[in-house]
C-alpha cells in the first residue's frame, strides 16, 4: 500500500531531497511496498529476544588519549565550496 | 486567582578535560587558528572509522558515578541525524538508548535545608564546531570553524525538579562544583566548556500535572540560566492569567537583550531518527574498569562542606569558602595536619591567604607558601609569639623570601612582648606624651584608649600584645580617674 503524499515530503524534506511531483508518486508507491515486505517480519515471534546493537560480535576497540597530527587547514578546506578567513563560508545561518 | 508554581529542569553539556577528541587525535585546545585541528575523522569525510577516546569514557563514568547513576555496563552510541552547518557528518554520534549512566541524583543546599533532584541520565557525546558570524553588517553568509567538532561532551540530563530560579541556580552551582572537584570538566564558561538548556512550564502550586514545556537554548552561563527563566516565569505567568495557552515550543535567549523569542520552526517536529551507530561495537565496561574508576571519585563539595561543619566546628560560611575550591579544601586540610586549630587556619586561609591569591589572580596551588608553613605561622600567632599584625607582614616576608617563619621572626626581632614589666614603662611615656587622648578618656570618651594603644604599638614597633596593652591601659587610666 503506497504511503501518502505527506509522508514522502516529510521523508524527503528530513533528508534535504528535492522531489518532483511524479518522483512523488512514484516514492509513495516504492516505500509503500517496502514498508508492506518489512512488515514480514512483525509475524516473528521476539518475545524474550534482547534487541540486536549490532551484526558484528565482539567489542570496541580503543585508544589512549593521545594527540596526533592534524590536517593542514589548507588541505581541510580544499573541498570545501567555499572557504574565507580560514573557515568554511556557507550561506547566512538566521536563527 | 490560584498561585503557579514553575517546574524547571536542565540539560547540562560539559566539555570533558581531554588532550584529544572523542574519536580522533586532533586536539581540544581552545582558542586555536580556526579549522587547524581538524582531521579527516572530525571533518565527516567519507570512509573514516570513529576511534573511542578511553579517557572521555573514564571522565563521563567517573562524572555519572559521582552523581549516583545506575550505570549501563554494555553501553552504546546512537546517530542522531539533523542538519546544521557545524555538524559536518549530518549526524551527531550520542547515546539515546542506553546512556552510560541512569537514574541518579544530586543533593543541592537550598533555603530551607538539602534537597534532593533526581538525575535522569549522563551521557556522552561529540561537540558540534562553532558558527562565527560574518563581520560585516547584513552579509549573506556564516563562517565555520570545525576545531570543536568532535570534543567529548558529557550530558547530564534532571528530571524536572526544580521549581525555583534559586533552586536552578543551586543545582548549577552543585554541579559545576562536582565536575570540578571530578576533575572531569574545566567549566569555563567564557570558553563555552560548560552551557545549559533549560525546559520550563507552570503548574498549579501543590499540584503534580505537568503543563506545556518550552524549552529554552542558547544558555551559555549560569547567568543566562537565571536571566531566562525569570523572563520565562513572568511571561508563561502573565498567558495563563489571562486565560491564555502556552505553546510547546523552543525558544531562544538572547543575553544583550535578556529576552526570549520563539525560534524560527525549521521543521513540523524535530525528527532525529536515532538508530544505533553502525560504525561502532557495543562497548563493555569491565568491573575492573567500574571499580578503578569509583576509587577516583573524590568526596563531593557538599559532604565536604558538612565534615568541615561537624568534624571541625566550622562556621557554615566558613565552610562553604573552603569547599568552593577543591584546591583550597586540601590546602586547608594539609594545613591542619601541621597545626591543629581549624578555626585559626580557616581564618588565616580566608582572610589572608585567599585575599592575597585572589588579588594576584593566582591559584593557591601555585601560592609561595605552602599549606605546612603556613601552619607553622598560624601556630606562632596562636601560642602568642607573634600578634597578628606583625604575622601578616611575616607572611609577606614569606611570599617574598621563601623563607619559614620561624626563621624570620628570629631575623626580625618581632616577638611578641607579652611581659607586663616590660610595657608598663612604656605605657608611662604614652600617657605623659598624649595628654590631650588622656584628658579625652578621663571626661568619658572611652574610645579614647584606641590612639593610646596605636602610640604603644608605635613605640614597640608592633611587637607589643595589643589585648595585653589595652588591658594595662585602661587600668592605668582608670587608676588616674579615681
Amino acid at each position: 500500500m503506497p504511503i501518502t503524499r505527506e509522508e514522502v515530503e516529510r521523508v524527503a524534506h528530513l533528508s534535504r531531497l528535492d522531489l518532483s511531483e511524479q518522483e512523488k508518486v512514484k516514492f509513495a508507491a516504492q516505500l509503500g511496498s517496502v514498508l508492506d515486505y518489512m512488515k514480514k517480519l512483525n509475524e516473528l515471534d521476539t518475545e524474550g529476544v534482547e534487541p540486536m546493537v549490532h551484526g558484528i560480535e565482539g567489542q570496541e576497540v580503543v585508544r589512549q588519549d593521545a594527540v596526533g597530527e592534524s590536517l593542514p587547514r589548507q588541505e581541510a578546506l580544499q573541498n570545501a565550496p567555499d572557504s574565507s578567513q580560514g573557515c568554511f563560508k556557507v550561506p547566512r545561518i538566521i536563527e | 486567582m490560584i498561585e503557579l508554581e514553575p517546574v524547571i529542569g536542565l540539560e547540562t553539556h560539559a566539555e570533558l578535560l581531554t588532550e584529544s577528541k572523542l574519536w580522533c587525535r586532533c586536539s581540544t585546545r581552545f582558542g586555536q587558528a580556526p579549522n587547524s585541528q581538524t582531521c579527516p575523522v572530525c571533518l565527516g569525510m567519507p570512509g573514516v572509522l570513529p576511534v573511542l577516546n578511553t579517557h572521555a569514557l573514564k571522565l563521563a563514568l567517573r562524572a555519572a558515578l559521582a552523581l549516583h547513576c545506575k550505570i549501563n555496563r554494555t553501553t552504546f552510541f546512537d546517530r542522531k541525524n539533523y542538519y546544521y552547518p557545524d555538524l559536518p557528518k549530518n549526524y551527531q554520534i550520542s547515546q539515546n538508548d542506553c546512556n552510560l549512566g541512569e537514574g541518579g541524583h544530586l543533593d543541592i543546599p537550598c533555603e530551607d535545608g538539602v534537597r534532593r533532584m533526581r538525575i535522569h541520565n549522563v551521557h556522552l557525546e561529540e561537540d558540534a564546531g562553532k558558527n562565527l558570524h560574518a563581520e560585516q553588517a547584513g552579509a549573506d553568509y556564516s563562517l565555520v570553524d570545525l576545531n570543536r567538532a568532535g570534543t567529548p561532551l558529557l550530558e547530564i540530563v534532571t528530571e524536572p525538579d526544580m521549581h525555583s530560579v534559586e533552586e536552578a541556580d543551586s543545582f548549577m552551582r552543585t554541579l559545576r562544583l562536582v565536575l570540578l572537584y571530578t576533575q572531569v570538566s574545566d567549566c569555563k564558561m567564557q570558553e563555552g566548556s560548560l552551557r545549559f538548556e533549560a525546559s520550563i512550564s507552570m503548574r498549579p502550586a501543590g499540584t503534580d500535572g505537568l503543563g506545556a514545556r518550552v524549552e529554552i537554548k542558547n544558555l551559555n552561563s549560569m547567568r543566562a540560566v537565571r536571566g531566562a527563566l525569570a523572563y520565562e516565569i513572568q511571561r508563561q505567568t502573565a498567558v495563563l492569567k489571562e486565560g491564555g495557552a502556552i505553546a510547546q515550543e523552543t525558544r531562544l535567549w538572547d543575553e544583550v537583550r535578556e529576552r526570549s523569542a520563539r525560534m524560527r520552526t525549521k521543521e513540523e517536529a524535530q525528527d532525529y531518527r536515532y538508530f544505533p551507530e553502525p560504525d561502532l561495537l557495543p562497548f563493555e565496561i569491565d568491573r575492573e574498569m567500574l571499580e578503578r574508576v569509583q576509587a577516583s571519585v573524590p568526596e563531593m563539595p557538599l559532604e565536604r562542606r558538612h565534615r568541615f561543619c561537624e568534624g571541625f566546628g566550622l562556621s557554615e560560611y566558613d565552610a562553604t569558602v573552603l569547599t568552593d575550591q577543591r584546591e583550597v579544601a586540601d590546602y586547608f586540610e594539609a594545613a591542619l595536619g601541621a597545626h591543629d586549630a581549624p578555626k585559626s587556619v580557616a581564618n588565616w586561609i580566608i582572610n589572608e591567604v585567599l585575599r592575597e591569591v585572589n588579588d594576584r589572580k593566582i591559584s593557591i596551588e601555585d601560592f609561595e607558601v605552602p599549606p605546612a608553613r603556613l601552619a607553622e605561622l598560624v601556630r606562632l600567632t596562636d601560642d602568642g609569639t607573634i600578634n597578628a599584625n606583625v604575622a601578616r607582614n611575616i607572611m609577606s616576608k614569606m611570599v617574598q623570601t621563601g623563607k619559614d617563619a620561624p626563621a624570620l621572626v628570629e631575623e626580625e626581632g618581632v616577638e611578641q612582648i607579652s611581659d607586663e614589666s616590660a610595657l608598663a614603662p612604656i605605657i608611662e611615656q604614652v600617657i605623659q606624651e598624649n595628654p590631650k587622648a588622656v584628658q579625652d578618656y578621663l571626661s568619658g570618651k572611652k574610645q579614647a584608649v584606641g590612639p593610646l594603644v596605636g602610640q604603644v604599638m608605635r613605640a614597640t614597633r608592633g611587637r607589643a600584645d595589643p589585648k595585653l596593652t589595652n588591658r594595662m591601659l585602661r587600668a592605668r587610666l582608670d587608676q588616674m580617674t579615681k
